[in-house]
């Protein structure tokens, strides 16, 4: 926790998935840096517990290494496997199986993407997946669309939580609907974390403040021109914005309310 | 496609996609030493099958077809 947040009155419920008790409310991706030391820097500043990492072939033609664990210290952070650039139910699961079997863990964060230009995910086979990997043991973070149907659907079908969209993958856009996403943290047990389409500390902040539990980001700390300063306001906005969710905001009026007392003015 | 001739002593998996000819009687432990991977930090499919225990990787012998995938972690969000 930040030093601004160490303060009276600033407690909160653990942050918990899968009866496992997460130290922080921001999870960032490990793709898209100019480098691994960039990287590793970045995370830190961001506070994140739960990194995710991709599964793909080892490049066997080529002296370099791009493997990321050698710059994960394993004692430190989650590791949260996606399944990224799988486009049927099939692939995910086998993706999920094969980073299963490196041994770390049995989560998965579940991506089956139906598009290739806007990377939404085919819901329909996104529950398929969902179903398989809960009945083979896994424990399932679903990157979802933010519909509150598909959402109830994966609460349904198992999954530990739901993560729907703030807006398209990479897109730096912010939560294009907050209506959404707040009723999909209403209506849901399981936590809600939004992944995906936060640009900027401002969009962190916004999207924490509709309720939800968590934020997954990769690119908007990746593509910053500052990374690492940029992670650090994302976990700042981060826990503004939820402070600012248990706070409870004043109701918007559309007419002024003076602040001062109206009485005591001079003749 | 490349020239098939090979010794009648080789055998030719496909490896991450690409034919590689290795020696009759190869292991995939064999395969990983032979391209510097180290068996600790990779997963291993044989025929679409996952090896969970890689200790078997050193009596799981190579025939020409077979198809072996070696992946990792990299970046991704």
């Amino acid at each position: 926790m930040t030093e601004s947040t160490m303060i009276a009155g600033a407690t909160d419920t653990p942050f918990v998935i899968a009866g496992r008790t997460l130290r922080s409310r921001l999870m960032v991706g490990t793709g898209k840096y100019k480098s691994p030391d960039e990287m590793v820097r970045a995370i830190d500043a961001s506070g994140a517990e739960v990194v995710t990492v991709a599964v793909r072939r080892v490049n066997l033609n080529r002296d370099t290494d791009d493997g990321v664990l050698p710059h994960l210290a394993p004692a430190r952070y989650f590791l949260l496997s996606n399944t990224a650039g799988c486009y049927n139910a099939a692939d995910a699961v086998r993706y999920a199986r094969l980073a299963r079997a490196a041994g770390f863990n049995e989560w998965v964060k579940l991506e089956v993407i139906g598009d290739q230009d806007t990377l939404l995910p085919d819901t329909a086979a996104l529950l398929v997946a969902t179903k398989t990997l809960v009945a083979d043991g896994f424990v399932v973070l679903a990157y979802t669309n933010d519909d509150l149907i598909t959402a109830l659907r994966l609460e349904d079908a198992g999954a530990a939580a739901v993560m729907p969209l703030a807006s398209p993958i990479g897109s730096g856009l912010g939560v294009l609907n907050p209506y959404s996403i707040r009723t999909i943290k209403h209506r849901l047990s399981v936590p809600v974390i939004v992944d995906a389409g936060v640009g900027t500390a401002s969009d962190a902040c916004i999207t924490m403040e509709q309720g939800v539990d968590g934020i997954l980001m990769n690119t908007a700390l990746a593509a910053a021109d500052d990374p690492v300063r940029m992670a650090h306001a994302m976990r700042l906005a981060v826990d503004a914005g939820r402070q600012a969710h248990l706070a409870g905001r004043m109701p918007r009026r559309e007419v002024a309310v003076p602040s001062s007392p109206s009485v005591g003015m001079l003749e | 496609m490349m020239e098939r001739a090979v010794s009648p002593d080789g055998v030719i998996p496909v490896v991450n996609g690409e034919e590689r000819t290795v020696a009759a009687g190869s292991t995939i432990g064999d395969l990983l030493r032979e391209l510097s991977v180290s068996a600790a930090a990779v997963v291993v499919e044989h025929n679409r099958e996952i090896v969970r225990d890689r200790s078997r990787l050193d009596s799981m012998v190579l025939a020409t077809g077979d198809s072996v995938e070696i992946v990792h972690f990299v970046g991704g969000g």
